[in-house]
């Protein structure tokens, strides 16, 4: 069998970020609700708001120090697999994604340590700006990241000489078209994770009637939130999406799994796109629907995929599906959300079994959205790796060979397995803890005497029954 | 160069420092990881570990800075070192992040300590022989065609690479166990005064080989250090000179000095090279300025680099001032 650099380097390259991706977009949410807990107990001094932010700290510090150790392979497979691609592109990206690193390390060297260690040994006005300033801070880290991305997608203020790009305008470049609504759309989708994840959890202690005080008041604030939270989502999403219609017009095709140039475009629930024939198996849709979606008129003309040469087109049913994937999850928030409300009358949707389980099970509905979303982007801006000006294979390290890639694959897969496997078995040994102990270092150990590791503000043991 | 001023050697001197601050660093507590199979017994285990437990994350995040740093600095050094160490980039990462997975869950393992104590053990030598290998193939330089890497896939580990791989391991393994007798006291001090000479044997013993061999292999270094005589010829002689204080520190049995002296060995070992190389960066074809990537770019990253530099030293040197002292057995940092 031959092995293929080009798609084994691109399976690395998915799996990686993938596997990546998830903990920052938790992490991003969960730093915002600290900061809210914070301030709430700052404002009002009640013992709830203190106990719920101690433990959502403690997971915090877990996910932020799985996040780092995942995400220092990113920083050099861009070298290793994507020379080409590096080289051309390192006037613009090198800078960008330095300014990023810079970030997370000015955050985690200033305020991440006082948020962790800090309690109790700062005024609480420190401790709530340390809370703020952490939150903030995973945000512009992340505006680095997604102004990266961003730029691949709709490149701008940049001029080719020779092989490599120049930066003729920074502005240009850092906000480029599509930034702002892929950072609204990140930020939101941070939130939503992180809310789910807190429903989830406040509604699995419930079940359990544990700390039943505190939780339902995390239960009840963060169904408020994703009430407005999910709906905003599914707006600032079709934003998204008009955006790209108008920047990226063949991925918008393949999401809509639209061939033909047309009017009266049909929003298809379900199909099974041909690439070979051009054409969708199977169709169920709504007629009328995308055009008017997509022009806010059911006779509107939309563009299909046959504006574009075969070999420019994305693989449309991985782009298709993850599309749908994506929407779908996102409608089920939102129902899950409006669900809430119905039962906030006489308070049911504390005691209701069946909500708080079907929430426990939607704690893990976000993750999937967010990566079918990347896939969506990502797979729907093919055959591109930076739109219209280098091909994917273009940007490939010419030096690698299949066998190479197939390699670090594997051995990536085994790496991450095992890490993906002891952090959620810890993370799992920290909910089952609960919020019921107040952690045993405050009262114990000298307050100088800790290291500042993100872990280390975590004292649950590794095996059951040690405590 | 279209920009108004040259800023490749300020660049230069970035990207030199952080380097040189990664390898003293990291080296420390890399170096208790290959001294963890030769300790004594488990609760010196659990001392050395904690000796290093507040800062070695902060130690590797200079890393991170680094890589980025290069791409953004000298792309050039980002795209061929990377696709030609590519195995040897594996290794190195996989190697971090299982010996940083290891120091954390250690901590909070009871039964499992012994599989977390492997695993520490096991990354740090890979993490360490791996960057000994970059060391040695950028002395060897690398076969290169308009810019791009078109050498092989083992290129990285030749005879030679394997000398820097094996000295790395050696020389990480010295910082640590001079940091013991800096950070501990007792039995596991004492154990530390008795491995540091054969340890320090060792270096030597590597630091002669690649001086002798390097001129061998590199007609370019052999004309810089024999055609005449120049000043240059101070960095060894300051290498050597930080030996002899590191065994007299150790005779007077001297806690503090034999670090210090050990950090002298490698900042003037390091030194050396950059003497014998630079400014070839990408040996054998291409300069730092070659490598460097448009002057407006690097000016972009350089003012946030130096509003955030000062802070990041004045928080590591903080760290340590917090940590300062002897470590006990049972004292934990975890």
């Amino acid at each position: 069998m031959e092995l293929d650099p080009l798609f084994l380097s691109r399976l690395q390259f998915a799996f990686v970020v993938s596997f990546h991706a998830i903990f920052p977009v938790f992490t991003i949410g969960l730093a915002s609700y600290i900061a809210v807990l914070e301030g709430f107990a700052f404002k009002t001094n009640h013992p709830t708001w203190t106990i719920l932010s101690r433990f959502w700290t403690r997971v915090f510090a877990v996910v932020f120090g799985m996040g780092v150790v995942s995400g220092i392979v990113m920083a050099f497979q861009f070298g290793t697999n994507w020379s080409n691609f590096s080289y051309t592109s390192a006037n613009f990206l090198g800078p960008i994604l330095s300014y990023e690193v810079v970030t997370a390390f000015f955050l985690e060297a200033a305020f991440l340590g006082v948020l962790l260690f800090g309690r109790g040994k700062v005024p609480p006005g420190i401790f709530l700006l340390s809370a703020i300033l952490v939150a903030v801070g995973t945000f512009i880290s992340s505006f680095w990241i997604l102004s990266a991305n961003s730029w691949m997608q709709t490149p701008a203020g940049v001029e080719m000489r020779g092989e490599l790009l120049y930066v003729t305008s920074w502005s240009e470049a850092i906000f480029n078209a599509s930034l702002p609504y892929r950072f609204v759309h990140m930020a939101l989708a941070s939130f939503l994770t992180g809310g789910f994840v807190v429903a989830g959890v406040s509604a699995w202690y419930l079940l359990l009637g544990r700390e039943v005080k505190a939780n339902r008041a995390a239960l009840s604030m963060t169904l408020w939130l994703l009430l407005f939270i999910a709906p905003m989502q599914a707006w600032v999403g079709d934003l998204h999406g008009l955006n790209t219609l108008e920047h990226q017009p063949a991925k918008v095709s393949a999401m809509e799994g639209n061939w033909e140039t047309k009017s009266n475009v049909p929003l298809l629930l379900f199909a099974w796109p041909d690439q070979e024939a051009q054409t969708n198996h199977f169709v169920l849709g709504i007629p009328g629907m995308a055009s008017w979606i997509l022009t806010h008129d059911v006779n509107g003309v939309v563009p299909g995929l046959d504006q574009v040469a075969r070999e420019d087109q994305p693989p449309v049913w991985l782009v298709f599906w993850s599309f749908r994937i994506m929407v779908g999850l996102g409608l089920l928030m939102i129902a899950a959300a409006i669900a809430g409300l119905i039962l906030r009358r006489n308070g049911a949707v504390y005691t209701k079994r069946w909500y708080l389980r079907s929430l426990t099970f939607m704690s893990l509905t976000p993750f999937v959205a967010v990566l079918a979303g990347w896939f969506t982007t990502e797979i729907g801006r093919g055959p591109w790796l930076i739109y219209g000006i280098m091909r994917f294979e273009e940007g490939l390290t010419p030096s690698l060979q299949g066998w190479m890639a197939l390699t670090t694959l594997i051995g990536y897969v085994v790496v991450y397995a095992m890490i993906f496997t002891g952090g959620l078995y810890y993370l799992m040994r920290i909910l089952r803890d609960g919020m019921e102990h107040p952690p045993a270092s405050e009262q114990e150990e000298a307050p100088e005497h800790r290291a500042k590791r993100p872990l280390s503000a975590v004292d649950v043991p590794f095996e059951e029954g040690a405590r | 160069m279209d920009s108004m001023f040259d800023l490749v050697p300020i660049w230069a001197g970035i990207i030199g420092f952080g380097i040189i601050m990664y390898v003293l660093m990291d080296g420390f507590d890399l170096g208790q990881g290959i001294l963890f199979p030769f300790a004594r017994n488990e609760e010196d285990r659990d001392t050395m570990m904690n000796s290093v437990a507040p800062v070695w994350d902060g130690n590797e995040t200079w890393l991170v800075l680094g890589g980025a740093g290069l791409l953004a600095a000298f792309p050039l050094v980002y795209t061929v070192f990377l696709p030609a160490l590519y195995l040897g980039v594996f290794v190195l990462l996989a190697g971090l992040i299982f010996r940083g997975v290891a120091f954390e869950f250690r901590f909070k393992a009871r039964t499992s300590k012994y599989l977390w104590s492997w695993s520490f053990s096991v990354g740090s030598i890979l993490a360490t022989f791996a960057q000994g290998a970059v060391v040695g193939s950028y002395i060897q330089g690398f076969e290169t065609e308009n810019f791009r890497y078109v050498g092989g896939a083992f290129d990285w580990l030749t005879p030679f690479t394997v000398l820097t791989g094996l000295g790395m391991i050696a020389g990480y393994a010295l910082l640590g166990s001079t940091w013991l007798i800096l950070k501990t006291e007792g039995k596991l001090q004492a154990w530390a005064y008795r491995i540091t000479p054969k340890l320090l044997a060792m270096v030597v013993a590597v630091f002669i080989a690649i001086s002798i061999w390097t001129p061998l292999m590199d007609p370019m270094v052999k004309a810089r250090w024999f055609d005449q005589f120049s000043l240059i010829w101070l960095l060894p002689v300051g290498a050597l000179l930080s030996m002899v204080v590191l065994v007299r520190a150790l005779i007077k049995r001297q806690e503090g000095l034999p670090f210090v002296a050990t950090m002298g060995i490698f900042v003037f070992t390091y030194l050396g090279l950059a003497a014998s190389k630079l400014p070839y960066i990408v040996p054998p074809s291409y300069t730092l300025w070659d490598a460097a990537s448009a002057g407006e770019s690097q000016l972009f990253l350089l003012i946030g680099l130096l509003f955030v530099i000062p802070f990041v030293l004045m928080y590591t040197a903080w760290t340590y001032w917090v940590f300062r002292g002897k470590v006990k057995a049972g004292m934990g940092y975890h």
